[in-house]
């Protein structure tokens, strides 16, 4: 008979299992395409896919030769952060006035602004393209920045809504009864409550900005195009060019999976906020 | 904390304010496909750049079907982002009638144009003016294997019957070692499974539309046509076909799973390439197959540069396709990668015996460019230009909804009679939206 120590013991183990399976089954894309991008063009085509070949860096000094990577990794770094930046700087006076200042219509509108994320994108393509267009702004830094901010508020601004719901009213009530302005109450009071949420939504904006590829594609061309502009630019019709591919997505992942695992303590305390009261 | 938030208010102000960019005097924005021989344009445009210190190149490399989107998009809305455009034949024919390409006049004697194809010429010219200079051009050819035929004693003729193919693909198929005695695209699209069978249709007689642009699906050639494609495919054919493009196709074949394959001339570089190929010493070349009529059995095609109207600088576009696309460039590129390596198909200057000896498919490909005739395509007459494809600007959207359907039937979802019916009703709601047949 089983005692209640050994059943959680077992249970636990199959949980754990489990857990590492799942996370084994979601990073096996990532490991294989870093593994193609060792392996020369005729070895990525094999079939059966091989997990033993001898490694080559040729994809890789294939690429360095081709492409101004650097170039490519500067206008993501540069598009990716200033849209976070300008997103939070709108998202956070919003959520706090819809947060704390609730009217009838303020559920209303959170759900109007999700549902604009409903509508795919190449449908307002031709207005967008047309738009930039007219303004100069093809093949600029600035139209990105300025349509991911866009496309990424309405998400922005529902987390951080749900983070500020959960503090206590009364917090700031205290805090207004100390004196603080407005300004005060969001900076002295609010962010440093919820900077663990406000990270992670910052991460997220980041992550969402970092690999959109449609609107980079279609209103960028050399002078603004970022990494995903690079990663199509491997993709080819006629010529094996998997392996290729491969290695250039790695060196496109590589740096925001760097930034997300320096922050993934942020980004697990981010996610946890406000789950247990 | 109000400095700092003054701080990154300003900072993000100025950030914005440093972001906008825009195009520099001299430089040539080139929007081009990724593939080899344009990689190679790219990086021997080096030579072109010293020559000329005032101009700077700047490369978009993007895949084909997001290059025609692009471009597309760009041209019909006056964008601007390009001063080239790799195009092809179809783009060349619909842009420059609109006028939305600049008409590549007044080349200079020493450009030769007289060199170049007038098959190739004709395809990139609309009323005898030439919209776009060629850089490569292409037909279809067939690829076999040496050692298989001769294991299984067979011999393949000079200019095969699809008949006989399909006669050889049952004889070399071996599904237990993998071996598929025929490999043929699959992928639905007009560029795709549509430019293959296009061309076993127009051997079988079969024509995409009669004089009076009515669709012909429903005539007893397509249904010939179709049928044998999709029974010799499905009894011979690698399994997942209907998912099998050039690439798909490339690899298998070099992987030394196809017996057979007919498909691009330009996969003769690739299939004879030892890095990429299992294959490279037993392959052979023969010219696409016939069947009732030898007309509008192998394609054309070519890459080309055109300058948009909307081109902010023509004058140093024009120096660079007139470079990319000359006698020059072709005698750099022997220099510098081989002879065999030269943009093949554009110009009779580059099959020089050098040339042929060094790429075993070249004369194949030479005959099949001489003989072919976009402007009559087919054994009936018709009252479009193109082999593989109808130079109209509704072709993109009927022949990839025409090739969704053939996709069906080669998987079995649908019969050849449903889908030549399907196709049918297609292509004439489509021509019938359009306005077909045009008066005047």
């Amino acid at each position: 008979m089983m005692t209640l120590k050994q059943s959680r013991r077992l249970q636990s183990a199959l949980l754990g299992t489990l857990s590492w399976l799942i996370a084994a089954l979601i990073f096996f894309p990532i490991f294989w395409m870093v593994l193609t991008s060792f392996k020369t063009e005729i070895d990525a085509f094999a079939t059966p896919p091989q997990f033993i070949f001898t490694p080559t860096l040729e994809n890789y000094l294939h690429i360095q030769e081709r492409s101004d990577y650097f170039h490519f990794a500067w206008n993501s770094i540069l598009i990716s952060f200033s849209a976070t930046i300008l997103c939070l700087l709108i998202a956070v006076p919003a959520a706090y006035s819809m947060a704390f200042f609730e009217t009838k219509r303020t559920k209303g509108t959170l759900l109007w602004m999700l549902s604009t994320k409903m509508l795919p994108p190449v449908g307002v393509l031709m207005p967008i393209y047309l738009l930039a267009k007219t303004f100069g702004l093809l093949d600029s830094r600035i139209a990105l920045i300025v349509i991911y901010t866009l496309i990424n508020l309405p998400i922005v601004v529902w987390m951080i809504y749900t983070y500020f719901k959960d503090i206590p009213g009364e917090i700031l009530e205290a805090s207004r009864l100390d004196g603080a302005t407005t300004r005060q109450e969001i900076f002295r009071v609010l962010i440093p409550i919820c900077k663990g949420g406000l990270a992670s939504t910052a991460l997220l904006s980041l992550i969402l900005c970092w690999n959109e590829a449609f609107w980079s594609l279609n209103l960028t061309s050399s002078n603004a195009a970022p990494l995903t502009a690079l990663i199509a630019s491997y993709s080819s019709p006629e010529g094996l060019f998997w392996a290729k591919l491969s290695a250039v997505s790695t060196l496109a992942c590589a740096p925001i999976l760097i930034f997300g695992w320096i922050s993934q303590k942020q980004l697990v305390r981010g996610l946890s906020f406000g789950a247990v009261k | 904390m109000k400095t700092s938030a003054n701080v990154l208010l300003a900072g993000t102000c100025l950030t914005l304010l440093s972001l906008c960019t825009s195009a520099t005097a001299g430089e040539v924005t080139i929007a081009t496909v990724n593939n080899s021989d344009m990689i190679r344009m790219q990086r021997l445009s080096k030579t072109f750049e010293e020559q000329h210190k005032d101009i700077k190149l700047k490369w978009v490399v993007l895949e084909e079907n997001v290059l025609r989107q692009r471009l597309t998009t760009d041209i019909a809305t006056k964008g601007g982002q390009f001063d080239v455009l790799t195009i092809g034949m179809y783009e060349a024919s619909l842009w420059g009638a609109k006028g939305w390409l600049k008409e590549m006049n007044d080349l200079p004697a020493s450009y030769a144009l007289d060199d170049v194809f007038p098959s190739v010429r004709d395809g990139l010219s609309v009323d005898g003016k030439l919209f776009a200079l060629p850089f490569y051009a292409e037909s279809s050819i067939t690829y076999y294997r040496k050692d298989l035929f001769k294991a299984a004693g067979l011999t393949m003729p000079e200019r095969p019957t699809w008949t006989q193919i399909s006669e050889f693909a049952d004889k070399l198929t071996d599904k237990s070692k993998e071996q598929y005695g025929i490999c043929l695209r699959g992928k639905a699209g007009w560029g795709e499974n549509m430019a293959l069978i296009t061309t076993v249709a127009n051997s079988f007689g079969a024509r995409w539309f009669d004089e009076q642009w009515k669709p012909q699906f429903d005539q007893p050639e397509w249904k010939n046509a179709l049928t044998f494609y999709t029974n010799v495919m499905k009894k011979d054919g690698p399994p997942g076909a209907s998912s099998n493009g050039f690439n798909e196709n490339l690899a298998l074949f070099n992987s030394g799973k196809c017996a057979i394959w007919v498909d691009a001339s330009v996969a003769g570089s690739f299939v004879t390439d030892k890095a990429q190929s299992k294959v490279a010493d037993s392959v052979g070349f023969t010219y696409a197959p016939h069947e009732v009529t030898d007309k509008g059995s192998a394609w054309l095609y070519s890459w080309a540069l055109a300058i948009p109207t909307s081109a902010k600088n023509d004058k140093d576009a024009r120096a660079f396709t007139e470079w990319a696309t000359s006698k020059e460039y072709a005698a750099l590129v022997a220099e510098k990668d081989g002879v065999s390596n030269v943009p093949p198909g554009t110009r009779a200057s580059t099959y020089t015996d050098a040339y042929k000896q060094a790429a075993p498919f070249a004369n194949i490909t030479l005959e099949s460019l001489k003989a072919v005739t976009p402007k009559s395509p087919t054994l009936k007459p018709v009252p479009y230009v193109g082999i593989q494809l109808v130079t109209i600007p509704e072709f993109q959207s009927i022949g990839t909804s025409v090739g969704q359907q053939f996709s069906a039937a080669l998987v079995g979802t649908s019969t050849v009679d449903q889908a030549l019916t399907n196709a049918q009703s297609v292509a004439e709601r489509e021509m019938k939206r359009a306005g077909y047949p045009k008066k005047g």
